[in-house]
């Protein structure tokens, strides 16, 4: 019988929620293609993942630990996870895609000689063959692939499928890597943690997002202060490509083709005229809010909820609404 | 003296840095439609349909063109040579790259394989093999398939180390330091050379050709050449439109709405 192997991503200790929903969706895939699913996680000091990674739903866990690894090498993580990748018999690999997942699996693919989805929002096992479907032309399209060899390998949109903590028991295996420090090319030495208590935009369970109708860079304390009236760890900033371009806010904060592509629970569109390259980002959220002064505006065709008025007017309004209906 | 002390004069450790080898670069490149384009579905179910769709270079590849311009010019010596896989129709893109400065482009001739993330590396890297490389750089992801795969592929084929995603690179003393943006935080990453890089929006201003440009580079040499005959791993079975959303509601004008607006989200969308 073959194995769905998930590669988990433990950082500090902790392994993120994108890894515990790849596990959840290699369990389902297990059952319908009847494998069993592995969990690999690279990294030191793993004992408090490996717990973590035990109910996850997995049926066998492998760390590969090393002080090494205490800090994350693309080359180096890629050379472990070749050392024991080949012998779980694999017939899908599977990893978030998370910053760490996009810069390891593809490498991880191109050892192996196989193919690859990237950003898969549902996984498929058909005929005997395993594939993905993605969203293509950030999401202006959707594209389905199957594999013609195997193992298959992809990485999961985060917020996209279900982690089911909490069940099983898996059987556990600590191996060490046959080399060391001194055989990595590519090393991180340093992250810097982002000021506050921030969210990562693609993580966060709501986005505010603001754009041009904020008119200037200093009013975008608009939407910072509709974000944190969700409460500490909940909401992320956004913006439209427009306002990234003029300079007001960072790169990092765009939404959109050439941006970041979200998915949270909800998204507030505030001042944002819904250019087909944002629509693009966050078309998928599970609910859409606009706030636009233009009726005729695009983004009033994918929101689920609008409202037609003014910026400075309606978000401070909302923002003393939500944190009102946050306290209870 | 502040010009002489640049140029290294009666400065040992500056002259040797001045007379380091040249600095090779190969740049990856892709033709890709406008972001602004409607997509649509050809008839075929798998690909889309190219009438009316304005072709480019793809964005993130205009990074990896400038930064490959700058680390020439900061080396003094060296080439930048771009390469695409892909057709004729790949020509205008390769035209662009030397008209903002690169020396020379290689079109490797895919022969219509409809080539994945898996037989596009492997083509790449079969022809890097073949040429000097001091660096690789190649935008960090295309904005049509949005696989993002190229650079970390092209990595392991080449047995090199890679750094995606870069918004910041430095180089000092044969090593690159790079940082770029992961979930939450900025990591700082470095190894040494021959590396391969993926760029980032963010990292420099792409250049503008000029005239000179590009007359120039219609001297420039574009050698066109049979792409390594790779089967993809994988096959496009449909192409789709995304699935529609209901129509929304509009709930109301101005912060008057906002009563009705929170009472939706909480019992009726049920996000609150």
């Amino acid at each position: 019988m073959s194995n769905i192997v998930v590669v988990a991503e433990a950082r500090g200790g902790k392994v993120k929620r994108p890894s515990l929903e790849a596990v959840g969706a290699a369990v389902e895939l297990a059952t319908s293609a009847s494998a069993k699913v592995v969990v690999v996680v690279v990294g030191n000091d793993l004992a408090p993942a490996v717990e973590e990674l035990k109910t996850s739903g997995a049926h066998r866990v492998v760390a590969i630990e090393s002080p090494a690894f205490t800090n994350y090498s693309g080359d180096g993580y890629a050379k472990a996870l070749m050392e024991v990748i080949p012998g779980l018999d694999a017939a899908a690999i599977l990893m978030p895609h998370s910053a760490m997942g996009k810069d390891l699996m593809p490498r991880v693919a191109a050892l192996l000689g196989a193919g690859m989805v990237s950003d898969a929002i549902a996984l498929h096992f058909e005929g005997g063959r395993f594939g993905a479907t993605k969203p293509v032309y950030a999401g202006k399209a959707y594209q389905k692939a199957m594999a013609d060899k195997s193992p298959f390998l992809a990485t999961l949109r985060p917020n996209n499928f279900e982690a089911k903590p909490g069940s099983g028991s898996a059987e556990v295996e600590t191996k060490a890597p046959s080399f060391g420090a001194d055989q990595l090319a590519a090393i991180v030495t340093e992250v810097v943690a982002a000021a506050g208590d921030r969210v990562p935009l693609q993580e966060a369970k709501v986005v505010v997002a603001g754009g041009r109708g904020l008119k200037a860079p200093e009013h975008f304390h608009l939407v910072e202060d509709l974000a944190k009236a969700f409460g500490p760890g909940k909401a992320a900033v956004g913006a439209s490509r427009a306002v990234v371009d003029a300079g007001w806010r960072p790169h990092r904060e765009q939404v959109g083709q050439t941006g970041k592509v979200v998915a949270p629970t909800l998204y507030i569109a505030a001042g944002i005229s819904g250019a087909i390259q944002h629509l693009a980002g966050m078309r998928t959220a599970r609910c859409i809010v606009a706030i636009n002064k233009d009726p005729e505006a695009p983004i009033f065709k994918v929101a689920d909820y609008g409202i037609v008025g003014d910026v400075f007017e309606v978000l401070p309004a909302l923002t003393k609404a939500i944190e009102a209906a946050t306290k209870h | 003296m502040a010009a002489a002390f640049s140029r290294g004069r009666g400065n040992p450790a500056v002259t040797d840095r001045l007379r380091a080898r040249p600095m090779n670069i190969v740049v990856c490149v892709k033709r890709v439609p406008a972001t602004d384009s409607k997509i649509k579905v050809a008839a075929n179910g798998v690909s889309i349909d190219p009438t009316g769709v304005e072709y480019v270079l793809n964005p993130y590849d205009e990074f990896a063109v400038e930064e490959a311009l700058k680390l020439k010019e900061a080396a003094g010596t060296g080439s930048v040579t771009v390469v695409t896989l892909g057709s004729a129709e790949s020509q205008k893109i390769l035209r662009d790259t030397l008209a903002m400065g690169a020396d020379q482009a290689v079109l490797l001739r895919d022969g219509g394989t409809a080539h994945d993330a898996y037989s596009t590396a492997e083509c790449l890297a079969a022809h890097i093999k073949t040429v000097p490389h001091d660096v690789v750089l190649v935008g960090k992801q295309a904005v049509d398939t949005d696989n993002g795969q190229l650079g970390p592929r092209l990595a392991g084929l080449l047995g090199l180390p890679c750094i995606t995603e870069v918004l910041k690179l430095t180089l000092a003393d044969g090593r690159f330091t790079a940082e770029r943006d992961i979930e939450g935080a900025r990591e700082v990453v470095t190894c040494g050379l021959p590396a391969v890089i993926t760029t980032q929006k963010g990292l420099n201003t792409p250049r503008y050709a000029n005239l000179k440009g590009i007359m120039a580079a219609k001297k420039k040499p574009l050698q066109e050449i049979d792409a390594a005959a790779v089967t993809p791993a994988t096959t496009v079975t449909s192409l789709a439109m995304p699935p529609e959303r209901p129509p929304g509601k509009v709930l109301g004008e101005g912060a008057a709405a906002v009563t009705a607006l929170v009472d939706a989200l909480r019992n009726e969308a049920k996000v609150l």
